[in-house]
């Protein structure tokens, strides 16, 4: 299956492919561009390494790396379990799984993600733990003392917004890998199920060992892009005031008003994120294709 | 062989595909032992036929028994019946990212519920029957077409099946790679599997059908011995069909 271009990707160019061509032809194909950019981040590291103010900029907003990173990470591993019950609900046979996963996956599709983002945060996170609270006083009543107070006891302020971050993050992604599962559960032929039930396997049995590993690697390099996109995405729960990268330099322009400085200290920073792992998923999408031919 | 000891045995078999009737009421029983043939035009539902014999389609009406149990909706059963029943297709459905031992290892493991060393035993001793031994650790992409179909017979034998279904297991082939699936497939006729095989390969009819039917939109038509349907077939249909498939 081909993976559809995503805007999230850098589409590093791959030199040195090919035939020998002449030097004229392989002067206009270069990717001059490529190597523009490069420049550009060279200098600004430069910049960090000789001048004062970047150097500042840049120690100060590193600092938000960890978070921006494990950020992605928790979220989208999250995510990807969310991603594939949701995928697999999609095309159920069990009408209540397809719909409400239909209902999940469509009205994430339909709703910004910025909203997304304030929603889940402040509405769907606090009725979650209202609902766990009541849980916990049915729980006391039904005396079962300790357990029910506890979850009783769970107070709405005490959710920090790191983790409201990460459930916004999860459930928006969840559903964009929910379709990517998806597709990649029909580009499997009919052929493969039937042969599977036709042995004796049950659904379950037949999707765990024949379709879903068939149909998961078909889709690691658009779950790849789709990292890369969360990671910039994850730029937006600066509005929860997580402290991510994207936080910390606005809090760093806004205090020393060198806006130059902070902002571009930032967009390097992404952009040598993204090409990196632009750049793992060409290349692990290159192994694949070559080892299955 | 006991003479009258049904295996298969159809009643009444409807199944429409919305408005397409595959099946008309269709009656047929296979005994133990017996290899069944069936032919007819395109379309005319022999897929549909096998493929409600091991419930691949649930049929729009009639009652399929296989092995004394009637076929319901009760997937625990339908999981039982399927193993008990091989199908080879068209189109050899091996899965692509496991080696040729471990399509054949699988089922045998998930549901046969065997240790991976007598799987991989019994698979081997398929593989050296259906004579390719020597590709056990190859994956099927890598494989001849008649190859890879003669693995998809081997995996289905590994579940030790009472009934062996085959769709036009030759016609996906390239000539010279028809003969040594039709071999493989005479070799479980003369020793006794049951099968029901829709095939145009005459010579394979000729050499292993006990019964041949002939099939025309959704129905059966004609049924008896290959020697009586080639030489004196009685309804138009068939004459033309026969006619059509002898002449190409
Ligand atoms: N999954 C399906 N959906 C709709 N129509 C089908 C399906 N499978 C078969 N049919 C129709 O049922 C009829 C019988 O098909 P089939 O059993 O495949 O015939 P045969 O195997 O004899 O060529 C055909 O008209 C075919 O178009
Ligand atoms: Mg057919």
């Amino acid at each position: 299956m081909e993976t559809e271009p995503t805007y999230s990707v850098i589409d590093i160019p791959i030199i040195g492919e090919g035939k020998p061509e002449p030097l004229q032809n392989r002067l206009r194909t270069f990717p001059w561009w490529f190597v523009a950019l490069l420049i550009t981040l060279a200098l600004t590291f430069f910049l960090v390494l000789t001048t004062q103010n970047y150097r500042e900029a840049f120690t100060f907003i590193a600092v938000g790396l960890g978070v921006t990173t494990s950020i992605s990470l928790i979220s989208y591993s999250f995510a990807l379990v969310i991603g594939l019950i949701a995928g697999m609900g999609r095309i159920s046979r069990n009408v209540l799984y397809r719909n409400v996963s239909t209902y999940y996956v469509e009205v994430v599709r339909g709703v910004p993600m910025l909203v997304l983002i304030f929603y889940i945060a402040f509405v769907f996170v606090p009725d979650i733990i209202g609902g766990v609270n009541q849980f916990g006083f049915f729980l006391e009543e039904l005396s079962n003392g300790q357990i029910g107070s506890a979850l009783a006891q769970i107070e709405n302020q005490s959710f920090s917004t790191y983790w409201r971050a990460v459930i916004a993050l999860s459930i928006t992604y969840g559903a964009f890998l929910a379709e990517i599962f998806r597709a990649g559960i029909e580009s499997i032929e009919r052929g493969q199920m039937e042969a599977a039930r036709s042995l004796g396997m049950s659904y379950r049995q037949a999707m765990r060992y024949v379709i879903l590993p068939q149909a998961i690697r078909n889709v690691l390099p658009a779950l790849g892009n789709d990292f890369i996109a969360m990671v910039k995405d994850s730029s937006l729960v600066s509005v929860l005031a997580v402290r991510d990268i994207t936080q910390i330099a606005r809090l760093f322009a806004g205090r020393s008003f060198r806006f130059r400085e902070a902002y571009t200290i930032l967009v390097v920073l992404y952009l040598t994120i993204t090409i990196i792992l632009s750049l793992s998923v060409r290349i692990f999408e290159r192994r694949m294709s070559r080892e299955s031919r | 062989m006991n003479p009258a000891d049904p295996i298969i045995e159809v009643k009444d078999l409807y199944k429409y595909f919305g408005r397409v009737k595959a099946l008309n009421g269709v009656n047929l029983t296979v005994d133990r032992g017996r290899v069944v043939v069936i032919i007819g035009p395109s379309g005319s539902g022999k897929s549909t036929l096998l493929r409600c014999i091991n419930r691949l389609e649930v049929p729009t009406s009639g009652e399929i028994w296989v092995d004394g149990q009637l076929l319901t909706k009760n997937e625990k059963q339908l999981n039982e019946i399927r193993a008990e029943i091989g199908m080879v297709f068209q189109l050899f459905n091996l899965f692509p990212h496991l080696t040729v031992l471990e399509n054949i290892t699988l089922a045998q493991k998930v549901v046969r519920k065997r240790s991976t060393e007598e799987a991989q035993k019994i698979a081997l001793s398929k593989l050296q029957r259906v004579g390719i031994l020597e590709k056990a650790e190859v994956f099927p992409r890598q494989l001849s077409g008649g190859q890879q179909q003669r693995v998809a017979i081997a995996r289905a034998l590994a579940m030790d099946p009472k009934i062996m279904l085959f769709d036009e297991p030759t016609s996906a082939l390239d000539p010279e790679m028809i003969k040594e699936v039709l071999d493989v497939m005479l070799d479980l006729a003369r020793e006794g599997m049951t099968m029901v095989v829709v095939t145009h390969e005459m010579g394979f009819a000729r050499a292993a059908a006990d019964e041949i039917i002939f099939m025309d939109e959704g129905l059966i038509v004609e049924q008896t011995t290959p020697e009586a349907l080639f030489s004196n077939p009685k309804h138009e249909r068939t004459k033309l069909f026969l006619s059509q498939i002898l002449h190409k």
